[in-house]
C-alpha cells in the first residue's frame, strides 16, 4: 500500500457509519418538516383560523346553540360508552390470541381487522340492513320499543364496530414478544388464573393498553361514515359532532362548522397532551419495563 | 420429595415429544436431565411442574397420584430459562408474589412476609437489591433473584429449566456452586435441565440422558463416564 500518502495539516475529520452527509441530513428533515406542516400543522391551524375568523363571540354563540350542545354530548357519550367495551373486546382477544394454542387462530386475527379493511359505509349498511324496521330482528325490536338503526344503540354499534381493531392491534404484539414465561412463574407461584392476569398480564400490557384506548377513543370520536349511515343524523337527537360538522359545513354555516371541528381538533389535542403528561410522570417505570 | 415417573409419554398433535418414560429420583437428590434440544427434558421438566399435562402415564410424588394436581397445587419452585421475572416489580416484590398469592387464611403478615424476603437475599447473597427491578440486574442476579422467588413458596420440589444458558462462563462456574450450596442447605429435590454434558456431569448426584424423548441412561455421572449404555451416549458426553 505504498500509494497511500500521509497529508500533513489539519486532521481528517471522521464521520461515523451511520452518519449521513450535511446535504443528505438537512434535505430529509425539511423534508419530514414540509411534510408534517402541509399534511398536519396547516389543516389544523385553519380549522382555528376558520372558527375565529368572524370573532370569537360568534365562535362560542354557535357553540351555544342546541344542536351544538347536544351533538358534543352525544359524541362524548358514544365514545363513553364504546371505549370501554372495546377496551375488554380487545384485551380478552388479544389475550386470547397470544396467550393460548388453537385451530384457525390467524383467521381470528383477520377476522379482528376486518374493520379496517371494510369502508365504514359499508358497516353501517350492514347493521341498517340487519337492525332496520324491515328486517326480523330489527322489526322486532322497533316493535317493542328498542329501535336499533336512527337511534342511540346503532351509533354505538357503528362506532364499536369501526373502533374494533384498535386495542387488539396494539396489543397483539406486544403480548407476543413478552411470552407466557411471566404467567406462568406466576402460576407456579400458586396464583390463580385471575390473579395472574390482574397483577403480572395487566401491568405488562398498561402502556400499550393506554395507546390502544387512546387511537380508539379517537377515532370513535371522529367516525363518520358508519355513523352517518345508521344515525339518520336527526339534528338534537342522533346527530353527532362529526356528522354536525358536515351538515353545517353542507349549509355555508362555516363559522358553526368549523369551530365545532375545533372542539373535536382540541378533544383529540386533550387525549394526546394526557398521555405525554402520563409518560413523563412514569418515565422511570417505562424505562424499567421496556428494556428488560 | 421422592418422585417417580411412570411410563410418561407427551404427544403435542401427531408428533410425540415424548415416549413413554419412566424415571424414579430420590428424595433430596440433585438430578440433571440432560440432552441436546428437542430431546423432551424441557416436556418432562414442565410435566412435573404442572405446566404441561402428560398424554398418557402417571407421576407419583412421595407414593402419591400427582398426575391431575394443578401446577398451584404442586408447590414446584420453578426457574424459568430465561428467568420470566415479573418486569414491572422490584425484586421484592418478585420474591414476595408467591407468598402474597397465598389465600387470606394462610398468608402471612406484611411483617413476616418481608422478614422472609430478606432472610432469601441473603441466602443468595444480594442483600440490598430489594427495591431494584428485574431490568436493573446482571444476568447473574436474575438467576439468583429466580431461584430465590421459587424458594420463598416453601416449595416441595425445584425444578430449573436451562438455569445456566443465559450466563457467560465465569458467572456460571460460580453459580454451579451457588445452587449446589442451595441444594444442599434445603435438602430439596432438585432437577435442572442443561444441555452442556460438563455442567451436568459436576454438579448432578444422579445423571439422566436423554435423546428424541427417550431416556437412553439414567446413573452417577462416573459411571455413564465409565461405561456409557449406548453410542449416542459415548457420543454426547464426549463432545
Amino acid at each position: 500500500m505504498s500509494d497511500i500518502t500521509v497529508t500533513k495539516g489539519a486532521p481528517a475529520r471522521f464521520r461515523a457509519t451511520t452518519e449521513e452527509s450535511p446535504l443528505a441530513r438537512w434535505a430529509m428533515i425539511a423534508a419530514a418538516v414540509l411534510g408534517l406542516g402541509i399534511l398536519v400543522f396547516a389543516p389544523l391551524i385553519a380549522v382555528f383560523v376558520e372558527a375565529l375568523a368572524q370573532g370569537v363571540a360568534a365562535s362560542l354563540a354557535s357553540l351555544a346553540t342546541r344542536d351544538a350542545q347536544e351533538a358534543i354530548k352525544l359524541t362524548l357519550t358514544i365514545a363513553a360508552i364504546s371505549v370501554p367495551l372495546n377496551a375488554i373486546f380487545g384485551v380478552a382477544a388479544a389475550w386470547f390470541i397470544t396467550k393460548f394454542d388453537f385451530r384457525g387462530k390467524a383467521f381470528l386475527i383477520t377476522l379482528i381487522d376486518l374493520p379496517f379493511s371494510v369502508s365504514p359505509v359499508v358497516a353501517g349498511l350492514c347493521i341498517v340492513l340487519m337492525f332496520g324496521t324491515n328486517s326480523f330482528v330489527g322489526g322486532w325490536l322497533v316493535a317493542n320499543g328498542y329501535p336499533i338503526v336512527f337511534a342511540m344503540p346503532g351509533i354505538i354499534l357503528a362506532t364499536m364496530f369501526v373502533t374494533f381493531p384498535f386495542v387488539a392491534r396494539e396489543l397483539i404484539p406486544v403480548m407476543i414478544e413478552q411470552g407466557r414465561a411471566e404467567e406462568e412463574a406466576a402460576l407456579t407461584l400458586g396464583a390463580s388464573g385471575w390473579r395472574t392476569f390482574w397483577t403480572v398480564t395487566i401491568p405488562n400490557i398498561r402502556w400499550a393498553l393506554l395507546y390502544g384506548v387512546l387511537l380508539c377513543n379517537a377515532r370513535a370520536m371522529g367516525e363518520f361514515g358508519a355513523v352517518a349511515v345508521v344515525s339518520g343524523k336527526i339534528r338534537g337527537q342522533t346527530a353527532t359532532m362529526p356528522t354536525t360538522i358536515e351538515m353545517l359545513y353542507q349549509e355555508y354555516l362555516s363559522v358553526a362548522a368549523f369551530s365545532l371541528a375545533a372542539v373535536l381538533a382540541l378533544l383529540a389535542l386533550v387525549t394526546l397532551l394526557l398521555k405525554t403528561a402520563l409518560e413523563i410522570r412514569h418515565a422511570d417505570q417505562l424505562a424499567a419495563t421496556h428494556r428488560h | 420429595m421422592h418422585i417417580e415417573i411412570d411410563e410418561i409419554s407427551k404427544s403435542f398433535g401427531t408428533t410425540a415429544a415424548l415416549h413413554p418414560v419412566s424415571l424414579s429420583l430420590p428424595s433430596g437428590a440433585l438430578v440433571a436431565l440432560l440432552g441436546p434440544s428437542g430431546s423432551g427434558k424441557t416436556t418432562l421438566l414442565r410435566i412435573l411442574g404442572g405446566l404441561e399435562f402428560p398424554t398418557s402415564g402417571r407421576v407419583m410424588f412421595d407414593g402419591q397420584d400427582a398426575t391431575g394436581l394443578s401446577v398451584q397445587d404442586r408447590r414446584a419452585g420453578f426457574v424459568f430459562q430465561s428467568y420470566a421475572l415479573f418486569r414491572h416489580m422490584t425484586v421484592f416484590d418478585n420474591i414476595a408474589y408467591g407468598l402474597n398469592a397465598r389465600p387470606r387464611a394462610s398468608r402471612p403478615t406484611k411483617a413476616e412476609i418481608a422478614r422472609r424476603v430478606t432472610k432469601l437475599l441473603e441466602l443468595i447473597q444480594l442483600p440490598d437489591i430489594g427495591a431494584r427491578y428485574p431490568s436493573q440486574l446482571s444476568g447473574g442476579q436474575r438467576q439468583r433473584v429466580a431461584l430465590a422467588r421459587a424458594l420463598a413458596i416453601e416449595p416441595r420440589m425445584l425444578l430449573l429449566d436451562e438455569p445456566f444458558g443465559a450466563l457467560d462462563a465465569k458467572v456460571r462456574k460460580e453459580l454451579r456452586q451457588g445452587l449446589r450450596d442451595i441444594h444442599d442447605t434445603t435438602g430439596l429435590t432438585t432437577v435442572f435441565v442443561t444441555h452442556d454434558q460438563e455442567e451436568a456431569m459436576e454438579l448432578a448426584d444422579l445423571v439422566v440422558v436423554m435423546s428424541m424423548g427417550r431416556i437412553e441412561q439414567i446413573g452417577k455421572p462416573q459411571d455413564i463416564r465409565a461405561r456409557p449404555a449406548t453410542p449416542f451416549v459415548r457420543e454426547f458426553i464426549s463432545a
